[in-house]
C-alpha cells in the first residue's frame, strides 16, 4: 500500500503537537508495511525517518534566524503562505502522477488544497486527517475566513475524514456541516516506551529545593498563545497561591504572549512563585514533567492536546480544560471549564493540601496511559484507508 | 561672585549576564561574562568606556587642574564601579586618585552599591554609605563631607538623615514644582535641619551639556562656549550647579562632537572670569542658605516625569525589589560573604532600569543603556538569580529560614 502523506512539519522542526504526531503515525504505519511519501514544504534533515521517503517541495530552511517557525499558522494567509502552499501543491501533484498513491493523507488545512489538487489529478481518494480547525486556533474568535473556505471545501471533497477527538469530532460536525459518519475519531497516542528511561527534574534544582520544603510544583508546557488559555491560569494561580502560599508554577514554552504573561504575573503578585522556562526539549522540557505534581492543560480549545499524555506518563497529575480533547483519554484528572478561574483555583488548593489525593490521580492516569503505543493506533488508519477503496 | 559647581557622576553596574532557570542552583555567579555576548561583558564595557570617556577625561581633567590653579570639582565614584577598576582597569583608578591628590577635588558620599536601599531599608542604606565611605577613605585618603542619594533620588527625609549624619551638603535636582518660583541658583536648607544646605542640580544648564550638547535637532546647536556663557546667571544668584554623568565626557557625548574642547574652553573662561569662580559642593555650602526648600515627595533627576518611575514604575520592578529585599533578614544572618555581596550587587538600581517600560518601543535612552532585548528578559534574569539566593539560603542557610 502506498500513501501519499501531505505533511507540514516533522521534528525536530516542527511547532507544535501536529510534527510529532506525523512522525510517530508514519513510523507506525511504516512497521506495518505501508509505504509512504512524506510531502514536506521544507529542506532540512531528519534524523531517523529512513522508513518513509521525504519529499520537499522547496529549499527553503525550516528556521529563521530567531529561532521561531516559518511555518506558523498565524502568519496564515499571507502571500509568503500562500506561495509556499502553491509550491507545495505543485510539487506534490506531479509526484503523486509519477507515482500514483493508493490515498493521499492530507493534515489540516494547510496542505488541504494540496490534497484536493492531487486528488483531482489523480483521482484517488482523499482522507483529511484534522489536528486543528480555524475556530481553535482563533481561540474563540472568527479566525482567518481564506483559511476557513479552504477547510470548507478539504473536508467536503474528502472521502473520510480523521478527528483525533470527539471534540473535534463535533466540531467539525457542526461549524462545517459534515455528516457524522464520514467522520473517524482516532485519538492520538503516545509511546510509552519512549519515556521508559527515567528522568530526575534535576534540571529545575530551585523548584525541586521547593518541593523538599513542601512546595507543590504546578506546570503548564505550550506555545504561549492565547488558544492555550493561560492568562485563565495565570489568575487561577494567583488565587490559589494567595490561598495557600506554597506554589511554584512553571510555565514552558515560548510565543508571542510571553512577554504579556510576565507582566501580568508581576501585576498579580506571584512573579517570584511563576518561572518561564523558555522553548525547551529534550531533558530539560522531559524534566519539567518529572518535576511537576500537577500538570495544567488550559486550552480555550484543544482537539487533543498530547502533553496532557506525556505528563501523565511521567507520573504527575493531570488537570485538563472540558475544551481539551485529551480528557478524553485520561479519566482519571480533573475536568475544568477553562474560563473557571475559582474551580481551577480549588483543584490546585486540593492537590496541593492532599497528597493522597495527588498520589491516586498519579497513579491512576499513569495506569491508563502504560503500555499506549501508536502501533495499535496504526491498524484503524489501515482500515481507514480500506474504506476509502485500499487494498493492502 | 557667582560660582560654577561642576560635579560628576561615575558609575559602572556589575550587569547580570542571561541567567535562565536553568543556572539556578547550579551557577551562583550571576555577573560572570562568561555567558554574556561579546558587546555586554562587564568587562569589555568597562574598558571602552575607560578608553572612551575616564582616560581622556581625567587627562583632560588633570591638565585642566594644573593650567588653572582656581579649578575644582566633585565627584561621586560608586563602589561597583571602584571594584571593577581594581579587577580590569587599575590605570583608571589611579588617574582618580591623582585627581583627588590635588586637593582641589571633592568626593561625595553615596551608597556603595548606587542602590535605592533608602526607600526600603534604612539599616541595609545605612550600612551601604559606610562601605562606600571607608572605601573613599581607604583609596582616596579623604572623607567625604557631601552626600548624594542614588539617582538623586531625594525628599526632605534624606536632607534629615543627611544633616544628623553630619553631612554638610545633599544634592538634589532643581526640579521646577519643587522650587516653584524659586531659582536653582542659591544654596538652601532642607526643613528640620541644622547645618546642612541643599544643592539643586540647574537642569537646564547641565542637560544643554549632558544631552543636547550634541544634537542636531536642537535649535541651539552647536552650543559654542560664547552661547552658553551667556545663558550663566548674572545677577545676586550664588551657584550654577552643573551635576552630570562622568560619561557625558566621551561616552555620551562622543570626542568627535567636540565636548573635550568645550569643557577645556569653558574652563579656562571661568577660571579667567571676573564674575565667576569654581567651587566644590562643601565649599559651595559654606555660602548663606536663601531660604528653607521642602521636597515632600520623591524627585529624581531621570526622565521628564523626575521620579522613581524608571526604577520603580511597572509592577515588574516592584515585584523585583520586593523579593529582593525581602531576603534581607536572611542574607545578613547568614553572615556568608559572598551572598551579602551578591545581594547588594544586585541592588544596584541599573538592574531594574533595564525592566522599564516606558518608551520602550521608542528604543530610547532606556535600550541604549540595556544589555538585553527587552525588559522582560532583564526581569526573568533578575528573578532567576533571585531564586538561586533563595536556593543558597536554603541549602547553606536552613537553619536562618
Amino acid at each position: 500500500m502506498r500513501i501519499l502523506m501531505l505533511g507540514w512539519e516533522l521534528p525536530p522542526h516542527n511547532a507544535g503537537g501536529m510534527g510529532v504526531v506525523c512522525y510517530q503515525m508514519a513510523r507506525a504505519l511504516a512497521g506495518r508495511g505501508v509505504s509512504i511519501d512524506f510531502v514536506l514544504p521544507y529542506t532540512a534533515h531528519h534524523p531517523n525517518t529512513e522508513f518513509m521517503n521525504i519529499v520537499s517541495t522547496t529549499p527553503r530552511s525550516p528556521q529563521r534566524g530567531d529561532g521561531t517557525w516559518v511555518y506558523d499558522s498565524f502568519a496564515a494567509g499571507g502571500p509568503r503562505m500562500k506561495r509556499i502552499q502553491d509550491d507545495y501543491l505543485s510539487v506534490a501533484v506531479a509526484h503523486a502522477k509519477k507515482f500514483p498513491p493508493d490515498v493521499i493523507h492530507a493534515h489540516d488545512w494547510l496542505t488541504l488544497r494540496a490534497g484536493m489538487a492531487v486528488k483531482n489529478a489523480t483521482n484517488r481518494p482523499l482522507i483529511a486527517h484534522i489536528h486543528a480547525t480555524e475556530f481553535d486556533r482563533a481561540g474563540g474568535k472568527e479566525g482567518n475566513p481564506i483559511i476557513h473556505d479552504i477547510e470548507q471545501a478539504g473536508l467536503l471533497m474528502a472521502d473520510r475524514i480523521i478527528a483525533i477527538s470527539k471534540l473535534q469530532h463535533d466540531l467539525i460536525a457542526e461549524r462545517y456541516n459534515i455528516p457524522s459518519d464520514k467522520i473517524e475519531i482516532v485519538h492520538n497516542t503516545i509511546d510509552y516506551n519512549d519515556f521508559a528511561e527515567p528522568v530526575n527534574g534535576d534540571t529545575y534544582r530551585y523548584a525541586r529545593r521547593l518541593q523538599d520544603e513542601g512546595y507543590c510544583v504546578v506546570s503548564v508546557m505550550n506555545r504561549l498563545t492565547v488558544q492555550k488559555g493561560l492568562s485563565y491560569f495565570m489568575r487561577a494561580a494567583a488565587k490559589a497561591s494567595h490561598r495557600l502560599g506554597r506554589f511554584v508554577f512553571i510555565i514552558g514554552g515560548d510565543g508571542e504572549q510571553r512577554d504579556e504573561l510576565i507582566e501580568m504575573s508581576a501585576d498579580l503578585g506571584i512573579a517570584d512563585k511563576v518561572i518561564f522556562t523558555g522553548f525547551v526539549r529534550g531533558k530539560q522540557w522531559r524534566d519539567i514533567f518529572a518535576v511537576s505534581d500537577v500538570f495544567v492543560m488550559s486550552s480555550i480549545s484543544e482537539p487533543f492536546g498530547i502533553t496532557a499524555l506525556e505528563a501523565a506518563a511521567h507520573g504527575a497529575a493531570v488537570v485538563i480544560t472540558k475544551q481539551s480533547g485529551a480528557g478524553e483519554v485520561i479519566l482519571n484528572g480533573f475536568k475544568y471549564d477553562y474560563w473557571d478561574e475559582e474551580r481551577l483555583a480549588d483543584i490546585l488548593i486540593n492537590l496541593a493540601s492532599s497528597s493522597a489525593l495527588t498520589g491516586h490521580l498519579k497513579a491512576n492516569a499513569e495506569e491508563e496511559i502504560r503500555g499506549k503505543s501508536w502501533q495499535d493506533v496504526a491498524s484503524r488508519f489501515i482500515d481507514q484507508y480500506a474504506k476509502v477503496g485500499a487494498s493492502s | 561672585m557667582k560660582s560654577v559647581v561642576l560635579y560628576l557622576h561615575v558609575h559602572q553596574p556589575y550587569r547580570i549576564s542571561p541567567y535562565s532557570i536553568f543556572k539556578a542552583g547550579y551557577e551562583h555567579d550571576y555577573f560572570s561574562d562568561e555567558r554574556a555576548s561579546d558587546s555586554a561583558r562587564n568587562e569589555v564595557i568597562l574598558k571602552k568606556v575607560a578608553h572612551k570617556s575616564y582616560i581622556p577625561t581625567n587627562h583632560m581633567l588633570m591638565e585642566l587642574l594644573e593650567k588653572h590653579p582656581d579649578f575644582r570639582l566633585s565627584l561621586s565614584i560608586t563602589g561597583t564601579f571602584i571594584e571593577q577598576c581594581e579587577a580590569w582597569a587599575p590605570e583608571v583608578l589611579k588617574s582618580f586618585q591623582d585627581l583627588v591628590a590635588t586637593g582641589r577635588v571633592e568626593i561625595v558620599a553615596e551608597t556603595y552599591h548606587h542602590s535605592l536601599a533608602f526607600f526600603y531599608s534604612r539599616e541595609e542604606f545605612e550600612k551601604q554609605v559606610k562601605l562606600h565611605v571607608d572605601k573613599i577613605k581607604e583609596l582616596f585618603d579623604v572623607t567625604p563631607t557631601a552626600f548624594r542619594n542614588t539617582e538623586l533620588a531625594y525628599y526632605d527625609d534624606i536632607g534629615v538623615w543627611a544633616d544628623k549624619a553630619g553631612y554638610k551638603a545633599v544634592l538634589a535636582e532643581g526640579w521646577d514644582p519643587v522650587l516653584g518660583w524659586r531659582s536653582p541658583n542659591y544654596v538652601y536648607q532642607p526643613p528640620h535641619t541644622k547645618n546642612i544646605r541643599l544643592m539643586l542640580k540647574n537642569y537646564r544648564l547641565s542637560d544643554d551639556i549632558a544631552f543636547r550638547f550634541s544634537n542636531h535637532e536642537w535649535h541651539e546647536w552647536p552650543l559654542t562656549v560664547d552661547k552658553y556663557m551667556s545663558w550663566l546667571p548674572v545677577d545676586e544668584e550664588q551657584v550654577v550647579n552643573l551635576f552630570m554623568d562622568y560619561e557625558t565626557f566621551g561616552e555620551h557625548q562622543w570626542d568627535s562632537t567636540g565636548i573635550f574642547d568645550f569643557m577645556r574652553t569653558f574652563v579656562e573662561r571661568i577660571s579667567t572670569s571676573k564674575w565667576y569662580d569654581f567651587k566644590t559642593i562643601t565649599e559651595a555650602a559654606a555660602l548663606e542658605p536663601r531660604d528653607v526648600v521642602s521636597v515632600p515627595y520623591t524627585v529624581t533627576w531621570a526622565d521628564t516625569e523626575r521620579d522613581l518611575s524608571a526604577w520603580l514604575g511597572n509592577a515588574m520592578q516592584q515585584e523585583a525589589m520586593r523579593c529582593l529585599y525581602e531576603l534581607e533578614d536572611v542574607v545578613i544572618a547568614s553572615q556568608d560573604k559572598q551572598l551579602i555581596d551578591d545581594w547588594r550587587k544586585l541592588q544596584t538600581s541599573d538592574h531594574s532600569y533595564y525592566m522599564c517600560t516606558k518608551y520602550f518601543r521608542d528604543g530610547d535612552v532606556h535600550a541604549y543603556f540595556s544589555p538585553y532585548n527587552s525588559p522582560y528578559d532583564a526581569f526573568l534574569y533578575f528573578m532567576n538569580a533571585i531564586r538561586d539566593m533563595r536556593w543558597r539560603i536554603l541549602e547553606h542557610h536552613k537553619e536562618v529560614i
